[in-house]
């Protein structure tokens, strides 16, 4: 029960969901509410782990694993947007059907035996720096360092750059951002496209990094909801939503870690001698999710944040609305 | 003879144009064509996935039909999948028709399970007890039960304008996480992942039951849990469409904004309609407990809540219509337990989705092909 070695595999299981939650926003700043992340996080880690087995290549798979679910997201993109359906529907429907999907073709994968993994670096200098060394920089698989790079990315595209002002502007505005000459349909393709690869990856960094393996649907266990919810409470924010990541993963390390050790703070482990006790600890990240849903909406009453104005509606030139 | 020229811009073009026109009026029968049309391309696509993964989707096909309702048998098997698929669909048949996402039926199911079982296992009833009262005890726990587990979410709905979806979904991880504590902990048999055999004074009588009476009725599965979820249809449909309540119910879901105005309680009715719509499930998961497994373990749903929402659906929330396609869900379950892969009814289910919430299209637009030169 090293605080240490829990925090950093806290850092690489919040990895995961800092991929989903990070695609989600920029679907949903688009206007598009894609509830199907469960579903496309499956495919990812089914089509990824499928690939490196039958190619030993784990970049391949993880190439594959983006590609496919992005490619599912445009059912849900032509349904939301092309056919200006419930977006709330369409994307449980594309959830069941992604689930449905990847259990059909990952089946016989859990029998797959070893599978190469995508690698594990430690970062010269940087694994130095007391603490944070350790935690951050010290043998994390490749993805948790693109995780680092993708929250300042993020956070620059959206709040700095023109293309960054466009994707807000069709969350926003769309009626405005047309009159502008900006394309509101094709972008919003393209940033579900996107919020659809990150998940893809999100899965890819489970079943090839994280927690290697195929377990059908136990290989998300509802993660891709929880990142669903980490958007809220991150308020469409890239920086919230890794700090949101990171505190999940660590909480579902620390779950599964406590079991462990026969002592606990100098006191007999309650959860050692009593390991039905477990069911309640796995209750706790659901639990925290709602939990952290009624604090996110009560500070975004308070300071009158809110989700972007036309998430969830979708956009005819020429009718009335947004 | 004069050659007359084309104009210098020769732009191609695609021969064909689709336009979509909003219908103004929608015929009586254009939504069940549509729906069946959406089904039958589902069942089209799942096969072509079928064929990919090496299966052969016609002889498959042909083994469900036979295997769902090729003798009186099966179609009894395929009455009591249906039966807690019927309730399950009425809850979000309900809830949706307010446009309230209940996503959690799965754990609301459980939850009724778990209220069912606790009647027989803490025992608050003897084990003597006679049908009679044991019975509409497991009846009253178990949609007690699902209905507090729909509380929360309504509440916090409500109170604090917290997203339903994913609430009501988290609750379903905690509900499964609570009933594997009881099976495993609490009322664990000999070590087992199972509660004992309830008496028999808790299960709810089968046909089989009278077959002494009735010859026919040897074997046959289907029991009194039928009668409840056609009963709770019968009443849905009541309230939905004969009561004032119903009719605030719809004006919420049609036009929340009016529904305010006109002084609806949204507060309130978001509160009933989630507990009621949470008791409803938990009624299906005490069928499933007293009519079909008789005791309490942990692989008592192949995702029925999950298959709820697509019955809702599919029956385009009319709580009478539920019945009909929960039938041919039940077969579609039933049947799929052995088809390999083992995901297949899965997989048909969510495609169905997809194309039936697609072909919503054609039902609000009337689609035109307009044919024209490939050159302008």
């Amino acid at each position: 029960m090293d605080p240490i070695i829990i925090l950093q595999a806290g850092v690489a299981t919040g990895t995961v969901l800092l991929f989903a939650t990070v695609g989600e926003i920029l679907a949903e700043r688009s206007g598009v509410l894609n509830l199907g992340v469960e579903g496309m996080m499956l495919i990812g880690a089914m089509s990824a782990i499928n690939i490196a087995v039958r190619t030993g290549n784990p970049w391949l798979g993880l190439l594959v694993a983006m590609v496919a679910s992005g490619l599912l997201s445009q059912i849900h993109a032509v349904i939301a947007i092309q056919f200006r359906a419930d977006q709330v529907v369409s994307g449980l429907a594309l959830n069941f059907a992604a689930v449905g999907l990847s259990l059909v073709f990952g089946e016989g994968l859990s029998k797959a035996g070893a599978v190469a993994l995508l690698p594990t670096y430690t970062l010269p200098v940087l694994y130095q720096i007391p603490v944070i060394g350790p935690i951050f920089f010290t043998k994390q698989s490749v993805m948790v360092y693109i995780g680092y790079l993708l929250i300042p990315l993020v956070w620059v595209y959206i709040h700095r750059t023109r293309p960054g002002m466009h994707l807000r502007a069709i969350g926003e505005f769309p009626g405005a951002a047309d009159a502008l000459g900006i394309n509101v349909a094709r972008l919003r393709h393209l940033y579900v496209f996107l919020g659809g690869m990150l998940a893809g990856v999100a899965g890819a960094t489970i079943s090839l990094a994280v927690a290697p393996g195929w377990f059908s649907e136990l290989t998300t266990s509802g993660q891709g909801w929880i990142a669903i919810g980490l958007v809220i409470f991150a308020q469409w924010d890239p920086l919230r939503a890794a700090f949101g990541s990171y505190a999940f993963g660590a909480l579902r390390r620390l779950i599964l870690d406590i079991q462990g050790p026969t002592v606990l703070l100098g006191l007999r482990n309650p959860f050692y001698y009593n390991p039905y006790w477990g069911f309640f600890l796995q209750m706790i990240p659901y639990a925290f999710t709602i939990a952290v849903l009624v604090l996110g909406s009560r500070e975004a009453v308070r300071k009158r944040l809110g989700a972007p104005a036309a998430l969830g509606l979708p956009y005819a030139r020429g009718e009335r609305g947004l | 003879m004069t050659v007359v020229e084309a104009p210098a811009e020769r732009r191609w073009r695609w021969p064909i144009e689709i336009r979509l026109e909003p219908r103004l009026s929608q015929p009586a029968w254009l939504g069940f064509g549509v729906s069946l049309g959406a089904v039958a391309l589902a069942l089209v696509l799942g096969g072509v996935v079928l064929k990919l993964v090496g299966g052969d989707p016609v002889r498959a096909y042909l083994y469900m039909i036979r295997a769902s309702f090729g003798n009186l048998g099966v179609i009894s098997d395929t009455i009591t999948k249906a039966t807690p698929l019927i309730l399950v669909g009425l809850a979000c048949a309900l809830a949706f028709r307010m446009r309230l996402w209940n996503i959690g039926a799965e754990g609301q199911f459980f939850a009724g399970a778990f209220g069912a079982s606790a009647v027989v296992l803490t025992p608050l009833l003897a084990p003597e007890t006679p049908s009679i009262w044991m019975i509409p005890a497991m009846i009253l726990a178990g949609f007690v039960a699902g209905a507090l587990w729909g509380f929360l979410p309504g509440f916090l709905k409500a109170r604090y304008n917290v997203n339903e979806i994913i609430s009501t979904l988290m609750m379903n991880y905690i509900a499964v996480a609570w009933n594997n504590f009881f099976i495993f902990a609490v009322w664990t048999e000999g070590g087992f992942q199972m509660s004992r055999v309830f008496p028999k004074t808790a299960w709810l009588p089968r046909l089989a039951d009278y077959a002494k009476e009735i010859r026919e009725f040897r074997g046959l599965t289907a029991h009194l849990g039928l009668v409840i979820g056609l009963l709770a249809a019968v009443i849905v449909w009541w309230v939905l469409f004969r009561s004032k309540w119903g009719y605030e119910i719809r004006l919420i879901g049609d036009n929340p904004k009016a529904a305010r105005y006109a002084g609806v309680n949204i507060v309130r009715n978001t509160v009933l309609v989630m507990m009621l719509s949470g008791g409803l499930a938990g009624l299906a998961g005490m069928s499933e407990i007293s009519g079909v497994v008789h005791r309490l373990q942990g692989a008592i749903s192949p995702g029925y809540g999950f298959t709820g929402i697509i019955i809702a659906w599919l029956a385009k929330l009319n709580p009478l219509a539920v019945i009909p396609v929960s039938v041919l869900f039940g077969a579609l379950i039933l049947a799929g337990r052995e088809i390999q892969p083992s995901g297949v009814p899965k997989m048909i289910q969510g495609i169905v989705l997809v194309c039936l919430i697609a072909s919503e299209l054609m039902i609000r637009n009337r689609i035109r092909f307009i044919f024209r030169p490939v050159r302008s």
